[in-house]
């Protein structure tokens, strides 16, 4: 197979950028997206070139490493699947795909195709998580959990982090990030205590990260590698309601000498 | 540098700061504004059972004094807070993508969703000519007071009257497609298993408003209501 490319090639944040075309030959319909850059790299290295910067971990779909846009797309035209697990064999010889980065105010260009994702990081830091003392694994079952529950979560923590719902949303906003994180927590009966600061803290941590507002317009759910629902915005939202009712109600306590 | 951002976090950012809460808001001003619509819509169907009768409920309307400006006050606070809080959201958005894609697809192709912002706008500025034309009679066309049918059937039967009114109660019915679905999610009314349920309802409801709305030129144009009228 060949494949043109047009790469964003971008020394570093400072610099400016733009499109670079490529021709990569003899490409294998069994490489996968990233294997057929390695092949390109590899070229371009042997004639002196700065070879394209990707990022890149697990290459087997899980770790949220690897994603950029393949012709506009996040993670390119499979759905449900991240750009390392996206095999040539989706592609026709011959085809053109243009290459870019992630683009959103939070997610700043450090190269080429690689971007600074640790606003997720940061979101994270901010709430998404349970605090208590793990010790060793409980028995299982020991907490009951309804089934309901327990797939609606496990659905929601199927979430990688990769990104590519921020890239894809016309406001580049986290909302579906941070719906998974906060469905996968709250819905399970340890997440409970901190349900309703962790959504305060999380939510208030986006917007103070640059990340834009919520449309409904469904793009994240139809580019995310691991199919995340749109329906966890809405919980969300729910939890956010919920918390900001709540919370005024504990401020007044407060400031009256109740609380 | 990641802990220095951590630590500003303080979960009392007020409600309207935060995105979540500006769109619960503008999602409750959406409810108040669709059941206004909506209300509207059926008032206005009445012309077809003749003139005494719309004329009779524009009285009624008209008689109740400070219940009529209390509606109109509502109105006016919901549109007041849907507009501010939408465009701020706008801005933030165009904030939140400084560099643009080159190629960007955009998947689902969700128009309604994504053309809010313009029918919007478009909207409002109808609004202000449609109050203009039959609440105070000011834009230039024919109007009695309390005479809504003459006042609407003369309005009608100039061609661009009718062809701006269709043209906003398209977009009106555009807006609501997206926007009733829409302000259940924002407010959390959403479920996987309820959704294609409340996006046909939205659509439903958008599509019949339009409908409703298109059906008073349409019956004007074609003669169909306003015949005595010269």
């Amino acid at each position: 197979m060949r494949i043109i490319l047009h790469v964003w090639r971008q020394k570093n944040a400072s610099e400016p950028g733009r499109m670079v075309r490529y021709e990569v030959n003899n490409v294998n319909p069994h490489m996968s997206f990233l294997e057929m850059l390695d092949v390109l790299n590899e070229e371009l290295v042997q004639q002196g070139e700065d070879p394209i910067a990707f990022d890149h971990d697990c290459r087997e779909g899980i770790c949220g490493m690897c994603g950029f846009m393949i012709n506009g797309r996040a993670h390119g035209p499979e759905p449900g699947t991240t750009v390392c697990q996206l095999h040539m064999r989706h592609f026709r010889d011959g085809d053109e795909l243009w290459l870019e980065p992630f683009r959103a105010r939070a997610f700043p260009l450090i190269r080429d195709l690689v971007v600074n994702r640790s606003a997720f990081d940061r979101l994270i830091a901010a709430g998404g998580y349970i605090s208590v003392n793990a010790g060793s694994a409980p028995d299982a079952n020991a907490i009951p959990v309804p089934k309901q529950a327990a797939e609606k979560a496990m659905d929601a923590a199927a979430c990688i982090g990769c990104g590519a719902c921020v890239a894809q949303c016309p406001n580049a906003s986290a909302a579906l990030f941070l719906g998974a994180k906060i469905s996968h927590l709250g819905l399970l009966p340890q997440g409970q205590p901190e349900r309703y600061q962790r959504v305060l803290k999380m939510v208030s941590q986006a917007a103070l990260e640059g990340f834009g507002h919520c449309t409904n317009a469904g793009e994240c759910e139809a580019v995310c590698p691991k199919r995340i629902k749109l329906e966890v915005i809405a919980r969300m939202n729910r939890d956010y309601l919920v918390a900001a009712v709540k919370h005024l109600g504990v401020k007044e306590a407060v400031e009256a000498g109740v609380g | 540098m990641s802990a220095a951002i951590i630590t500003k976090v303080d979960e009392r950012i007020a409600f309207y700061e935060v995105p979540a809460g500006k769109k619960a808001i503008v999602a409750v001003t959406g409810l108040v504004l669709i059941g206004y619509v909506v209300a509207h819509m059926l008032g206005n169907l009445q012309i077809f059972l003749g003139r005494e009768r719309i004329n009779a409920y524009a009285e009624l309307l008209h008689s109740s004094g400070p219940l009529l400006w209390a509606a109109r006050l509502v109105l006016l606070v919901a549109v007041g807070l849907h507009i501010v809080f939408t465009v701020q959201l706008w801005l933030a958005k165009r904030r939140a993508r400084p560099v643009r894609y080159l190629k960007k697809v955009d998947v689902p192709s969700a128009y309604a969703a994504r053309t809010m912002i313009l029918s919007g706008p478009l909207i409002a500025a109808f609004v202000i000519f449609h109050v203009l034309h039959l609440t105070t009679g000011q834009a230039g066309l024919p109007f009695e007071p309390l005479n809504v049918y003459d006042n609407v059937v003369r309005g009608f039967r100039i061609w661009y009257v009718s062809l701006a009114y269709m043209v906003a109660v398209s977009l009106v019915g555009v807006h609501v497609w997206h926007g009733l679905w829409s302000m259940l999610h924002t407010l959390g009314l959403d479920d996987e298993r309820y959704r294609p349920t409340l996006e046909r309802i939205s659509h439903a409801v958008g599509l019949l408003t339009a409908l409703g709305y298109l059906s008073i030129p349409v019956a004007v144009l074609t003669g169909l209501i306003g015949g005595g009228v010269n």
